[in-house]
């Protein structure tokens, strides 16, 4: 529980982000800044957060069940009387982690192949359509079944599953996109000065499918995280008695009858992530540069 | 019988961006007036303005425009919608893109009927048909259950028209009915579109950036630039005694004049020579001819500092005959020899040095241009790629580039998208002369700029070609390009070379009946041209 790739891949990626945040941000628009503060807010809780909070508060059961929100207890309390801010706090890292690895994932391999078979001939691409529809011929919900009963429920195996559930519909959405600029004559002009398969993918192609790419991304992951939640639901998500957003609304479903605070809470968690995500994307600084065609 | 038309003090914004200023003119019942001027002069904002239509994001901030005795701009937005289509109809530039696909002809050309109200469906397509008559089109009877892509562009812009007059509006707007045809088309259509329009005297607006054109169709001439109006007169008095520099400018560049060439060398060097080229696309039989024979036969030869033009309508093979060169297509037969070296047939066979000396130049400088990279960018690319430049003596080249093709330096910086389209063909010539080329490939590379910026665009090739010495092969369907810049002219028809023809015998004949077709066909600048060749047409028949 305490090697999750999260603590591995957001740190990562956080260095990679600053420069072009600081230099960007005010090309963000509003709604794209608030949705980059959710965002941060959500990894440093990810990141953070378990260190942040008081000790033992996360484990301490046995106080009031479904308790209120209160002074004491933030976000009230679950099912077995426990502090529902840490829990959340706890999910962050099963939610932000998994989901995000998985997508970025499924969505990198997707657009990695996708552009290869774009770009290269035509037996390639035929072999990486074909093959990659065999897979979406497998309902999504069944492979992941079949993979944690035949490897068990890990962290590394969710992430796996869902990054290969997804891959195919990536590489559909790219290849689509890929083939139509594939056809335009600035590509044209490259291959008649000889340019290698590579430098075609990568600086020709690849920046003109980045921007639907990434709609695609913020898309694909809330798919990712309902299914995450999903196999939570069903027991064979993240085990208990850690838990992802998804778990905890399962979990504390029974106080929906009262409007309580710890169904309400996880929910409003899962909603704002998704939504922060997908409003960061479409307010990224380089697309509405391009359009307006000025840098 | 059309209405009068007037327009006063219209203005029509965009933001804080005046994109016409305060227009004002009128036109006589049964008379044709044409709007002229380059792309974002304003000409077709104005017209779709006497609809009371404004495109997304722009505003009619002030103005009157009267159709008869109706107030356009104080209509409500329903009665907005009775006028349109019934008393205001709207020809667009691209038929085929207006048409939906789907359903057959008939249906979308009465439907301005049925939408209105104005007669019986069964009334409604016996009058469609005598439209189609009227139009010339093939087989009036039956055209009508056909679907779009089973007509050819032409008619579908004559059934454009039709669908337009079939409510016998009181105002038709034309708007470039006739840009994006072939000219033997384009002739075809004038004429229909003319007839169509002097026996119903309906008024007329006519949008263009072709004086050539319009002088064959209107009364009245109104240049626009800038959102203004520079002049307005009658059409003899425009093309003979232009007032405004602008329009002068513009007949200028209407009539383009062989531009200056060098002199070949007295013994040049053979550059190109193809030799019974034939490609094709599908699969290969056995024979080695491929399933859709694209070009047949074909017999070429190239001398260095030369330019050849290739003229012929749209599906006759010129475009494939450049990618053939270019190693794009594979040849089923034939072979082509560079510099005395057989060219290899395929991109992946040929050698950086070989790729280098041929440079293709496309038609679309929209997509010719990665819209993600800088100009700086762009151009740097082949030179790092052939010449592993970088650094300084890069940047110096490419401000270099910049100035042969007559762009400003801080353009670099900015991304294609802040380019307009005449800048774009410029970059897309730097790009092709950053890789010091023999041999340029021009397929139709002024066809989608205006009149005036194309013949910038043709004095720049020549001028290049004068200085360094680099040879063309233009591809064009516009015969009057190909005679401004070229020595030769090879024409094409069917994916065969019909003719060819020496720059000193343009004038003198006789040619190839299809080049005197093609020649025929150009529209000339001045009134009744038009008449003429009906005249000429009319008169074998009569003898």
């Amino acid at each position: 529980m305490d090697t999750l790739p999260t603590t591995t891949t957001v740190p990562a990626l956080a260095p990679m982000r600053r420069p072009a945040l600081r230099s960007h941000l005010a090309g963000f628009g509003i709604t794209g800044l608030i949705g980059l503060a959710v965002l941060t807010f959500w990894l440093l809780a990810a990141l953070f957060g378990p260190v942040l909070l008081p000790q033992g508060r996360s484990a301490a059961g046995g106080g009031a069940v479904f308790a209120p929100i209160s002074a004491m207890h933030w976000l009230g309390t679950d099912y077995l009387g426990r502090d529902m801010l840490a829990r959340v706090i706890d999910g962050a890292r099963y939610t932000v982690g998994v989901a995000f690895v998985a997508t970025l994932l499924a969505s990198g391999i997707g657009t990695t192949l996708a552009l290869l078979a774009a770009a290269s001939g035509r037996w390639i691409d035929a072999t990486l359509s074909r093959g990659l529809d065999t897979l979406t011929a497998i309902p999504s919900k069944m492979f992941a079944l079949i993979m944690v009963a035949g490897f068990g429920s890990s962290v590394a195996m969710l992430v796996a599953t869902a990054a290969v559930i997804y891959v195919p519909g990536a590489y559909r959405i790219a290849r689509s996109l890929a083939v139509n600029i594939n056809a335009l004559d600035y590509v044209t002009v490259a291959r008649t000065r000889g340019e290698g398969t590579l430098y075609v993918m990568l600086r020709e192609i690849l920046p003109n499918i980045i921007g639907p790419m990434l709609a695609d991304l913020g898309l694909r992951f809330v798919y990712i995280v309902l299914l995450l939640a999903g196999l939570s639901f069903l027991g064979l998500g993240i085990q208990p008695p850690a838990a992802d957003w998804g778990s905890l609304v399962r979990e504390n479903i029974g106080a929906l009858a009262d409007g309580g605070a710890s169904v309400i809470a996880p929910a409003l968690a899962i909603a704002s992530l998704t939504i922060a995500v997908n409003l960061v994307i479409d307010n990224l600084p380089g697309r509405a540069a391009r359009e307006r065609g000025a840098r | 019988m059309g209405a009068s038309v007037t327009v006063e003090g219209l203005c029509i914004t965009a933001g804080a961006q005046t994109l016409v200023d305060s227009l004002s003119f009128s036109i006589k019942p049964g008379e044709v007036l044409a709007l002229i001027g380059e792309s974002g002069s304003g000409k077709t904002t104005t017209a779709l303005a006497l609809m009371g239509h404004a495109r997304r994001g722009c505003r009619i901030s002030a103005g009157r425009v009267r159709i008869g005795d109706t107030e356009v701009l104080s209509l409500v937005p329903a009665q907005q919608r009775a006028l349109r289509g019934r008393t205001v109809a709207y020809i667009a530039q691209s038929a085929a893109a207006s048409f939906n696909p789907s359903r057959t002809i008939m249906d979308q050309v009465i439907e301005p009927t049925r939408i209105h109200g104005t007669c019986t469906k069964s009334e409604a397509q016996a009058k469609a048909v005598e439209l189609f008559r009227e139009l010339a089109l093939p087989e009036p009877e039956l055209i009508g259950s056909r679907y779009p892509h089973q007509v050819s562009g032409g008619q579908l812009q004559r059934l454009m028209a039709a669908m337009a007059l079939i409510t016998d509006p009181e105002l038709v707007i034309l708007d470039e009915p006739t840009t994006a045809l072939d000219v033997t088309t384009q002739i075809e259509v004038l004429r229909a579109f003319r007839r169509v329009v002097r026996d119903r005297r309906a008024t007329a607006v006519y949008v263009s950036h072709d004086l050539a054109v319009v002088a064959q169709m209107a009364d009245h001439i109104l240049v626009l630039r800038d959102g203004q109006m520079r002049e307005l007169n009658t059409t003899g008095r425009i093309i003979s005694t232009p007032a405004h520099e602008y329009t002068q400018s513009l007949l200028a560049a209407a009539r383009p004049e062989p531009r200056v060439s060098a002199k070949l060398a007295t013994d040049p060097e053979l550059l190109l020579d193809v030799r019974e080229l034939g490609a094709g696309y599908g699969p290969v039989d056995l024979k080695g001819r491929p399933a859709t024979p694209i070009l047949e036969d074909i017999n070429l030869q190239l001398y260095r500092g030369q330019a050849i033009g290739v003229i012929g309508e749209s599906g006759s093979g010129k475009t494939t005959l450049a990618r053939a060169i270019a190693g794009l297509i594979k040849p089923s037969h034939g072979y082509v020899l560079f510099n005395g070296r057989e060219l290899k047939p395929s991109l992946a066979q040929r050698d950086k040095d070989d790729l280098r000396r041929i440079q293709i130049v496309f038609q679309m400088a929209d997509t010719a241009l990665n819209p993600s990279q800088t100009i700086a960018r762009i151009l740097a690319r082949p030179l790092e790629f052939y010449k592993g430049m970088q650094g300084e003596p890069l940047r110096r080249r490419i401000d270099e580039l910049l100035d042969l093709v007559k762009l400003p330096r801080a353009i670099a910086g900015r991304l294609p998208g802040g380019l307009s389209g005449g800048q774009k063909q410029r970059v897309n010539l730097a790009r092709a002369l950053a890789a010091e080329p023999d041999l340029i490939l021009c397929d139709e590379v002024t066809s989608a700029l205006d009149t005036v910026v194309g013949a910038a665009v043709l004095d720049l090739i020549a001028e290049l070609r004068r200085e360094l010495g680099v040879s063309y092969l233009f591809i064009s369907h516009d015969l009057h390009t190909v005679r401004a810049v070229c020595d030769e002219i090879v024409v094409m028809q069917h994916g065969r070379k019909l003719a060819q023809v020496a720059r000193a015998d343009y004038e003198r004949g006789p040619h190839h009946p299809y080049y005197e077709l093609l020649a025929r066909s150009v529209p000339e600048l001045r009134c009744g041209w038009l008449d003429e060749v009906d005249a000429r047409r009319a008169a074998p028949v009569a003898a």
